[in-house]
């Protein structure tokens, strides 16, 4: 009886011990978990806190006098005539209206107010409606950037301001009469990089990604899902199947930019292949991204139950109907998961594709595979490096969209895997 | 026959899931001779003629020179002790092995006199002959009629639908499912009890109108009234079909099987009437197991 109670008090005293044990496991693992997501509530404000203004932009509207004697045109069809014509002096005369005590001899320092283009943005408008010339027309403009600088950073010690005290004034002025508004930036969605900030837009680096995604995804996902199956399903297990296996694992550890070095070499110097082109880039993420697929397919493939390869067996069914018409179907949510994953992985992939020229400066929005492109993270790469603070927004800005897609190819991923997912 | 006495000291190992426990209190010295088997084997007019049938798993010896002869229209079990390599034998008779890829077959094993290892022989024309229920319910995760079309549709053997719709009716009747199911033939299988899973398992066995069924303990899964069903359907299927069964259940052995054949550490050790070896077993070893003795 003593004994019995002795070894209960044992058994109560260890227990004890071992409840202290899991506590302590579990508060390790909260504190994980908090440090994991703090870092990324960190990242997140900084991102967005630096960012949100990449998506405002500052416009100034106001009543331009279309005189053809002041800006050298009278025949808004001619090409020649139009292309020497004076679309400066308008908005100059313009904006000198707009402000209060303005004169004249201030005309340097109102210019620098207006952005460099809008003298193209009012040549377009013009070119468009012929019969303007010689009427007032109320238009919207983007201010310079030193002006957006000073509308979204007053008080920030990080932006130098560029505007001396009397433009400041004047900016104060006309923001208290709505005249400079802030909207949002839809000039950010619609263009190419510009070496103006506030013309800076990402839909060249956005459509330049979905190029070299699109023939990622076509290259590499039938590729990597034949290799899967023929590896998993047909090839003979020897030192050789051994051989690939742990190369393809090997490769999925190879460093990205030695893909790039890879790319450069054999894409671009042997097949001749043009630089900075999606299908340049496509190829060399889809060599990237192929081990991803194979691991991962194989891993689905392996997950097929048994029983219901031994069910089609049974009732006579030929390898080949076996994979096609149970295995496969069965195996494709994980494929299609590993693949999406990989997917994203190559779309925030920056180093490859900057040897093989992918970081150029392109205005234009690339309109097809064989078009210079840039991508969205070279994008961010290219504006977080740039002297004008202006971009640096902007930077912020790309990443924001990047992580979007990131994020929502991911979603995509989980959404796919229990949608698709059988159970038997 | 050439026989050699062994002595049986060491348990057969073997990789696959049937894994042999050692039999503690049986009778350690019993002499089984190799090759030799009690009973009634053979027959004049036999569907399946097993001659020395050796299996090996890698080095490992899984079944011992076993010959014996299976009827037409004949239910035949095979019992015994777990790893005895009833299962391993029956898998034999439709090639389900092959896939193993370390498992090797001797001697002579012949369907209506055709040899079943021959190189030459198409395992997809085989199979179609010689169907097989499992032992865990494996429905395709499809619909109903997906998985009893299944068959046929892979093997042509219907070419109009209202054909592959007659097919299905048939083989979910002669299951004793049609009643249960036929509103809805598009459900996902997936979603039945265990027993009407097993039963849809056969009916797909059955719709590419086999020659032979064979059963891998096919109510092991499954509760006494899903069991008795499948008992009932075995009973009806063997006036067509010649059907093997291996079970774990004297008492099934005994309702559903004309012949049981019992199977010891690779051998087969006896081969009789049902009624004859349960009431009187000639060899001691199957004495001891059916008075449970051991296994």
């Amino acid at each position: 009886m003593t004994d019995q109670r002795s070894q209960a008090e044992i058994v109560r005293q260890s227990l004890k011990r071992r409840y202290r044990k899991e506590r302590r496991f579990r508060a390790y693992g909260i504190m994980a978990i908090a440090i994991a997501l703090g870092a990324l509530l960190i990242l997140f404000t900084d991102i967005i806190g630096k960012g949100y203004t990449g998506f405002v932009k500052t416009t100034i509207t106001m009543d331009v006098q279309l005189d053809g004697e002041m800006m050298y045109l009278d025949d808004p069809t001619d090409e020649r005539q139009i292309k020497m014509a004076d679309f400066v002096e308008p908005l100059v005369q313009a904006l000198i209206k707009e402000i209060p005590g303005a004169t004249e001899d201030d005309r340097n320092q109102v210019r620098e107010l207006i952005n460099p283009y809008a003298s193209v943005t009012l040549r377009d408008a013009l070119k468009a409606n012929p019969d303007w010339l010689g009427t007032t027309q109320t238009m919207t403009f983007l201010t310079h950037t030193d002006v957006d600088v000073y509308v979204k950073h007053a008080g920030d010690d990080a932006y130098s301001i560029k505007l001396n005290d009397q433009q400041k004034t004047w900016v104060d002025e006309l923001l208290e009469r709505d005249v400079i508004e802030t909207s949002f930036n839809d000039v950010f969605f619609s263009g190419g990089d510009s070496r103006d900030p506030s013309k800076a837009g990402i839909l060249g680096a956005i459509v330049g990604s979905l190029l070299t995604m699109f023939v990622t995804l076509i290259l590499s996902f039938p590729i990597g899902v034949a290799a899967a199956i023929y590896l998993e399903e047909f090839a003979p297990q020897n030192k050789f199947t051994d051989f690939i296996e742990v190369n393809i694992n090997n490769l999925a550890a190879v460093p990205s930019i030695i893909f790039g070095l890879l790319g450069l070499a054999v894409f671009i110097n042997l097949f001749g292949m043009p630089r900075s082109v999606p299908v340049v880039g496509g190829l060399v993420l889809t060599l990237m991204t192929l081990p991803t697929i194979i691991i991962s397919s194989r891993a689905a493939i392996k997950s097929v139950p048994p029983s219901i390869r031994e069910a089609a067996e049974g009732i006579g069914a030929s390898k080949m109907q076996v994979v096609l018409h149970h295995v496969l179907p069965l195996a494709m949510p994980g494929m299609l998961t590993g693949s999406i994953i990989g997917m994203a992985q190559a779309l925030g992939e920056t180093a490859p594709l900057l040897l093989i020229g992918m970081v150029a400066f392109i205005v234009d929005v690339p309109d097809g595979f064989f078009d210079s492109a840039t991508v969205l993270p070279v994008q961010v790469f290219l504006w977080a490096g740039s002297p004008e603070l202006a971009f640096i927004e902007r930077a912020s800005a790309a990443i924001m969209v990047l992580l979007a897609f990131l994020i929502s190819m991911n979603a995509l991923a989980i959404w796919m895997r229990k949608r698709l997912e059988r159970r038997w | 026959m050439n026989s050699v006495n062994t002595t049986i000291t060491s348990e057969v190992t073997q990789p696959d899931e049937v894994a042999v426990p050692v039999q503690e209190s049986k009778p350690a010295e019993t002499i089984i001779e190799e090759g030799k088997t009690v009973g009634k084997p053979y027959s004049d007019d036999p569907k399946f003629k097993l001659r020395d049938v050796e299996v090996f798993y890698g080095d490992a010896p899984a079944i011992k020179k076993i010959s014996l002869d299976i009827g037409r229209n004949e239910v035949i079990a095979f019992i015994g002790p777990s790893g005895c390599g009833k299962s391993t034998f029956l898998r034999c008779l439709n090639r389900m092995n092959d896939s193993i890829d370390i498992c090797r077959v001797k001697g002579s094993l012949q369907l209506d006199d055709h040899d079943i290892y021959d190189p030459k022989r198409d395992v997809v024309e085989l199979r179609a002959r010689v169907g097989m229920v499992f032992q865990k319910p494996n429905p395709f995760p499809k619909s109903i009629y997906d998985n009893v079309a299944y068959g046929p549709r892979i093997h042509g053997l219907a070419n109009r639908k209202s054909d592959l719709d007659e097919i299905v009716e048939n083989s979910l009747r002669k299951a004793g499912l049609w009643e249960e199911v036929k509103d809805r033939l598009d459900a996902n299988a997936t979603g039945m009890s265990g027993g009407q899973q097993q039963r849809l398992c056969i009916a797909r066995a059955i719709a590419v109108s086999p020659e032979v069924v064979l059963m891998d303990e096919p109510c092991s899964a499954l509760d006494p009234i899903a069991t008795a069903k499948v008992e009932e359907l075995i009973a009806e299927l063997s006036e067509s079909y010649t059907i093997v069964i291996v079970t774990h259940s004297m008492q099934q052995a005994a309702r559903v099987s004309h012949r049981t054949a019992y199977f010891h550490l690779g051998h087969l050790v006896e081969v009789n009437e049902t009624n004859k070896v349960f009431t009187s077993p000639e060899h001691e070893l199957t004495e001891s197991y059916i008075t449970g003795r051991f296994g």
